[in-house]
């Protein structure tokens, strides 16, 4: 279960998913996608509301009704895996509703995620880096700000080992000065060797973040290209987006 | 002495028998709190379970000459284990559907269980002894307490306590709370999920089936034992709010009481004031006393 199994796929890559396809009960949402995610890179999914990308995720988790396809994860093939064991493969999910447990005070909420490996961000770190969790860890976890919340949904899953995390719209909603200091704390993220796929309404966020990028629509990827290809692509980014 | 006209000794011997009577109902509410919260199940066959719970522990001892000490310990660990089977067998393919499919479900449990232990062991009942340690009474100077109403009241609290100590206040409980509200994403964490469903269940039945032991010297066992129950401790849930661990036991001990209290001054109404409660408490919180809207 560690990378040295990993030989079945190219060097340094994390993901593979390959002709994906998901369905929640009868409604057919992802029509055949494919990406790689290669370790260490920060990717970002661009696309309208309703395009997959959220399903997307959900699928990598095991989260939706019915998925065929593959997905292999860290050398795995974890399509037919039930979701708690694709978490024990290294991989963290942050939803987009964020998932602040109510019944949960903010410590509570910030340990309930199981260790998945060794290597995880300890307590006494997460507090350092998210000094307001600190001051608020008796209090209800649906009583912290927005900001807070959010940081608490991203610092639970450092905690656990994860090395892929799946961040699902978590600039949503929140104030450009929170939003600044997301963006900070995914460069450092990245520059401690985390593979990050992150889910994008507010594409400023993202653009100065992001190794690669992939457009999807109507539940397929159609376009996918490097950081230093942005400028070239604003124009097609502008048709498939709006922005 | 006289309390409202009252003699004292009689307003404290049933104000004892409804504290015993609570103290069955808030095990019982209990069960169907922890089961109800994260299986989202209204478990009609709870009363069969703590039906099973006294035949097991008479069973022990006419099959096995199994005491009753040993009983407190086995027979929860069998009705535990019954409940594992049934949760894998039947209940994981209903989670999905409405409320409604597993309360038929498990009222169709209940009825066939009944049936098949009335098939076996007739209607009229099954006597069971008061374990030697614990019979007879203590005087306490203004009452004499039966020592084994005492020891009921006594287990039933420790055992209530403790599980909402676990449930509020462990990591455990945390992921018990987390997986009542969203279990998608605590499984999407990691957590076996479908796991701690099964082993709840057989947590909550198995506090049925121990019930069932601390019963079984007090009253008759017989099959419909649980059915003549379980009316009332629905209606304890119901005005305690669906799922609130903490409002199921208040709310079982406190009307334990009442319906001691009401047996003193108006006793035709006694068997009828958990319902006249429940009816107001959904008047005025139809979430119940400790429910959250939502």
């Amino acid at each position: 279960m560690n990378s040295s199994i990993n030989a079945g796929g190219s060097a340094g890559e994390f993901l593979r998913v390959t002709d994906l396809h998901a369905f929640y009960g009868e409604s057919h949402i992802l029509h055949g996608v494919d990406f790689e995610v290669r370790r260490g890179e920060v990717v970002t999914l661009l696309g309208r509301n309703g395009a997959g990308r959220t399903t997307t995720l959900k699928s990598i988790m095991g989260m939706v009704g019915r998925r065929t396809g593959s997905i292999m994860l860290n050398g795995n093939e974890t399509i037919a895996m039930a979701t708690h064991r694709i978490a024990h493969l290294g991989v963290g999910y942050c939803p987009e509703e964020r998932g602040i447990f109510s019944s949960l005070s903010t410590e509570e909420n910030l340990m309930l995620p199981p260790v998945v490996r060794s290597g995880g961000m300890s307590v006494a770190e997460l507090y350092e880096m998210f000094p307001n969790l600190s001051e608020r860890r008796t209090s209800q976890g649906t009583r912290l700000s927005g900001g807070e919340q959010q940081m608490l949904a991203v610092a639970r899953i450092l905690r656990t080992g994860a090395q892929l995390l799946l961040l699902d719209e978590i600039s949503e909603g929140l104030a450009p000065v929170i939003v600044q200091a997301l963006a900070r704390m995914i460069q450092l993220l990245k520059q401690k060797g985390y593979t990050i796929i992150m889910v994008e309404q507010n594409f400023r966020f993202a653009a100065p973040l992001a190794d690669r990028f992939y457009v999807m629509e109507h539940g397929r990827m159609v376009q996918g290209f490097a950081a230093n290809e942005l400028s070239s692509k604003m124009g097609m980014l502008h048709e498939y987006l709006g922005i | 002495m006289e309390i409202f006209g009252v003699p004292h000794q009689a307003l404290l011997g049933q104000l004892l028998l409804g504290l015993v009577n609570g103290s069955f109902y808030a095990m019982l509410s209990l069960g169907l709190a922890v089961i109800f919260g994260l299986l989202n199940i209204i478990n009609f066959a709870h009363g069969a379970m703590y039906m099973m719970g006294a035949y097991a522990a008479w069973m022990l001892l006419e099959y096995f000459q199994i005491g009753y000490w040993w009983s407190l310990l086995l027979a929860p660990l069998s009705v535990g284990a019954f409940g594992i089977l049934i949760e894998r067998v039947l209940m994981k393919w209903i989670y999905r559907l409405d409320h409604l499919y597993g309360l038929l479900l498990t009222f169709g449990l209940s009825l066939i269980l009944e049936g098949i232990y009335r098939d076996q062991f007739g209607v009229s009942g099954q006597p069971y002894q008061v374990p030697e340690l614990l019979r007879g009474a203590t005087d306490l100077g203004f009452m004499r307490l039966p020592n084994y109403r005492a020891w009921v009241v006594l287990v039933s609290l420790i055992v209530c306590l403790g599980t909402w100590y676990v449930i509020e206040r462990t990591r455990l409980g945390a992921n018990l709370r987390a997986g009542t509200e969203n279990p998608q994403l605590v499984q999407a964490f990691g957590v076996n999920v479908p796991l701690m469903v099964t082993l709840t269940f057989a947590f909550g039945v198995g506090l049925a089936g121990l019930a069932g032991v601390l019963a079984a010297p007090l009253y008759q066992i017989n099959p419909l034992m649980g059915s003549n129950l379980i009316i009332t401790v629905f209606a304890v849930v119901v005005i305690g709010g669906m799922g609130s661990i903490l409002g199921s036991i208040v709310t079982g001990i406190g009307l334990g009481l009442i319906e001691g209290l009401t047996k003193v001054f108006w006793s035709e109404a006694s068997s009828t004031v958990v319902f006249v409660i429940m009816a107001i408490v959904l008047l005025v919180r139809p979430a119940g006393l400790f429910g959250r809207e939502k």
